[in-house]
């Protein structure tokens, strides 16, 4: 029968949650490392009075502007999605988790979204200060954001704190137990400093672009400068907090574990297995390439110690998709590893002189633009499919976590959803993409590449408030920086 | 407190949240709908504008009605969220549309891809609202529900009433979008959307009461209350309040212009907008005395489908202290967007 090869309600709600929430995380994982990063550039030129942070500052409220909106627009989706969806998982967690969601709307998307009218609309209507404040309090509240959403994930990767009521509620015991669960500090950590790179990544890119076009633009050379200062701080801490995060995983989550590493058998001593095709119906990696004991060594600390492979576990308790934890973990080190090389390169470039001169160094720094949202997207992958079959780790399966809605109306609103994001996010990347093919410029207000209305919106200043909008330049003569090959390099602090 | 209590006191916060979701987002979903009669890129610039600072903190209130729902009324949010399945992703994918046109129709290349933004702002706010008022009149209208699981098809929501209702709110969706231009404009959009708003408040008068004639006849309960004679004189206010809104509505949109140098007459200016929140005030209180104290009609009151006390605690704790700073700050941010947005300002 055709039918019965058509996919469960189960599985096409589970592809459509992965594929709206990939889809959804690309935005805030870049909008959380640039509002930190327009914070950085409004403050700096509040201190320095130089107007090439002004100009930058403006270059990327523009990107941030398109990243934000998008953000915003699919991130309604998942507020509903976890209803219409997953309405059993929502009856039984909501008690423990609907708190924290209801707190990350209380504490960061009503803050963010109330100043982000001031930060895009307000230069030139409000005092520089007031200005500052608004850029700060966005920036401020995509991290809030962050805190309560990856502390309800780490909830259902590690619950705590909790007891089950008679109707298979979790009921909420102990707050603190819930919000700061296991696994939640360093998830926070590596999930922040994953969007900081992710940032550094793009914004290093489209600076690398622009001064292999044209080696004297100036303000290419700043961004280019700090995004490098970042790599080469925060991709080395990043490897740390993801081998934190890897060990208490080890404790809580030891199946997913094993996924990632491909091991099948409990083995002491155990390889650490560079590639290969984990088999899951022969239970077996094949074709490894693997470096004896070195598994053990990174996760135990120890050369002969002993690491369970997932033979241990019985069948249903086992990550139900080991290839993609297995592939996908794979991608995310590589990735990092490919920015911590390029981080280095940079210091030694710096050091020689010749950070902006290099073309094999610039062009390796463009490709290097989508590595950051690709190590987040399969990071979160190994989470996610690593956490399987469990919505809530342990306690609560997938299976049973779905609404009881037919197929076909699931195939339908995946359908409508794969249709209108391809479409609408696909433009979305064309616009921005457009912006980063402007080079940054003095007084940087991109008018001549868009319509003059944009002019008005982004800094409506010389236009609504003409007396004010004279104070939001900088009122000494600008400094130039002198031009030479080598800027005065940023402090490292500046960067992040 | 009681769990009782406090289940009370988060429905009507969870109400005001909607009723301020509503308002809000309702006069920006009405520029949207009112785009097909303001011909003309620099009209058009000019009313996005008008609520381009603040339609982002207007739709937070949307998210804090699910996230609350999710958090508080878990058993609710279960059961609505299944049932509403094809409006709410329609809705949400029309806002998806109509929320990344305020940046795209300003990044547009060419006039044709402005064009097209421009039906992406329009034809989204016109679905967004239609699924809302569909939702509204599918929730009202009853959901069946087994156990702790919503136990309809995915076509329960269509009914002649949820259909009405979708109309219903785009009349008004569309009266509070065109009042609040008349507010933040002048010249001859302000005439324009004037006029508009003098049709789109008769359109919308009528509805309140084809929808009001008919809600007592949906379920036995709503009868119930509506019949439940002499408490429901205490409701007699309701319909003399809508006469005396519609009423200043309309003198306030024939005085509408004047004098536009005149700071005290711009504010003057805002009067039918603030008898429009009033009308969608009244009405919103009119389905609150319907249903309450259901969440999910017929079934499922509000104390049925409360999460335990102290999850319920937690959030109030917060909410109290952190609503009204929300409140002050988006005050401050409507007030530093304040007056009228003006044709040519800014623009060449």
């Amino acid at each position: 029968m055709l039918w019965d090869a058509f996919p469960s309600a189960l599985d096409l709600a589970r592809f459509q949650f992965a594929f709206t929430v990939t889809f959804h995380f690309l935005f805030p994982a870049f909008t959380i490392g640039l509002a930190s990063y327009l914070a950085v550039l409004e403050g700096l030129w509040l201190w320095t009075g130089r107007e090439k942070y002004l100009d930058l500052f403006r270059y990327w409220l523009k990107v941030f502007a398109v990243n934000f909106a998008m953000g915003v627009v699919s991130g309604i989706v998942l507020s509903y999605q976890f209803g219409t969806n997953w309405s059993v998982w929502s009856d039984r967690t909501g008690p423990v988790l609907g708190p924290l969601i209801a707190y990350e709307v209380l504490t960061a998307f009503f803050l963010e979204a109330g100043f982000l009218g001031v930060m895009l609309f307000g230069l030139g209507r409000v005092g520089r200060g007031l200005h500052f404040t608004a850029t700060l309090l966005v920036a401020i509240g995509t991290l809030i954001s962050g805190f309560w959403i990856l502390s309800a994930n780490s909830w259902m990767q590690t619950p705590a704190g909790f007891s089950i009521g008679p109707d298979g509620q979790f009921l909420p015991e102990d707050w603190w137990a819930i919000i700061f669960n296991p696994s939640f500090p360093f998830r926070y950590l590596h999930t922040i400093t994953g969007a900081y790179l992710t940032t550094a990544m793009i914004v290093g890119a489209v600076g690398a672009w622009h001064i292999l076009r044209d080696r004297s633009n100036e303000r290419a050379r700043v961004m280019f400068s700090m995004a490098m200062w970042m790599a080469a701080a925060v991709a080395p801490a990043q490897a740390f907090f993801g081998d934190m995060q890897g060990l208490w995983a080890l404790h809580y989550q030891p199946q997913k574990v094993a996924a990632m590493e491909g091991h099948w058998e409990t083995q002491r001593g155990a390889p650490l297995i560079l590639f290969g095709i984990p088999d899951m119906a022969r239970e077996e990696t094949r074709l490894r390439i693997e470096i004896p004991k070195l598994g053990s060594i990174i996760l135990v600390h120890d050369p002969d110690g002993e690491v369970r492979g997932l033979k241990d576990f019985p069948k249903d308790q086992r990550p139900t998709n080991v290839p993609l934890v297995f592939w996908s973990f794979r991608i995310m080190v590589a990735m990092g590893l490919l920015m911590i090389a390029l981080g280095t390169v940079s210091l030694w470039l710096r050091w020689r002189g010749t950070l902006y001169d290099r073309a094999w160094f610039l062009r390796w720094a463009v490709a290097m633009g989508p590595s950051g949202l690709i190590a987040v997207t399969f990071g979160w992958y190994v989470t996610e499919a690593g956490r399987q079959p469990y919505t809530v780790y342990g306690l609560m399966r997938t299976a049973e976590s779905a609404s009881p809605i037919e197929a076909p109306a699931v195939l339908t609103s995946l359908a409508l959803f794969m249709t209108v994001y391809f479409i609408v996010f696909g433009a979305g990347l064309w616009y921005l993409f457009r912006l980063f093919r402007h080079p940054p410029g003095p007084h940087e207000t991109g008018a001549e590449t868009e319509p003059p209305i944009r002019t008005a919106g982004i800094t409506p200043g010389p236009q609504i408030a003409p007396d004010r909008a004279r104070d939001a330049r900088p009122q000494p003569a600008e400094r130039r920086d002198g031009g030479g090959p080598d800027g005065p390099p940023l402090p490292a602090g500046a960067a992040e | 407190m009681s769990a009782e209590t406090i289940a009370t006191i988060w429905a009507f916060l969870i109400a005001t949240a909607v009723f301020l979701y509503v308002c809000m987002d309702g006069f920006d979903l009405g520029v949207g709908i009112l785009f097909p009669w303001i011909r003309g890129k620099d009209d058009r610039d000019l009313s996005v504008n008008t609520v381009a600072p603040v339609w982002d903190g207007n739709e937070t209130w949307l998210i804090l009605g699910g996230g609350g729902l999710f958090g508080v009324f878990p058993l609710a949010y279960a059961t609505i969220m299944p049932a509403l399945y094809m409006p709410i992703i329609v809705m949400l994918l029309a806002l998806i549309f109509r929320g990344v046109a305020f940046e795209m129709r300003f990044r547009a290349a060419t006039p044709g891809q402005l064009l097209w933004w421009d039906r992406a702002f329009s034809g989204g706010s016109y679905v967004a609202t239609a699924c809302q008022g569909i939702a509204l009149g599918a929730l009202v209208q009853g959901i069946a529900v087994e156990g702790r699981s919503y136990a309809g098809g995915w076509w329960d929501w269509l009914s002649p009433f949820s259909v009405l209702t979708g109309a219903a709110l785009l009349a008004g969706y569309g009266m509070l979008g065109a009042c609040w231009l008349v507010w933040k404009t002048e010249g001859e959009l302000q005439d324009q959307v004037r006029a508009l708003a003098g049709r789109l408040t008769w359109l919308t008068l009528g509805f309140m009461a084809l929808v009001s004639a008919i809600v007592p006849f949906l379920l036995p309960q709503f009868r119930e209350r509506w019949f439940d004679f002499p408490v429901i004189l205490t409701a007699l206010p309701v319909p003399v309040l809508v006469v005396v809104l519609a009423w200043r509505l309309f003198r306030g949109l024939g005085e509408a212009g004047h004098n536009p140098e005149n700071r005290r007459m711009v504010w003057r200016d805002g009067i039918p907008f603030a008898c429009a929140l009033g009308l969608f005030f009244l009405a919103y209180t009119g389905l609150g005395i319907s249903m309450w104290p259901m969440i999910v009609p017929p079934d499922i009151t509000i104390w049925e489908a409360a999460a335990p006390r102290d999850s319920q605690l937690f959030m109030l704790v917060g909410a109290v202290v952190l609503i009204p700073v929300i409140l002050a700050y988006t005050a401050y941010v409507y007030w530093l967007f304040r007056g009228k947005i003006k044709a040519g300002e800014g623009y060449h």
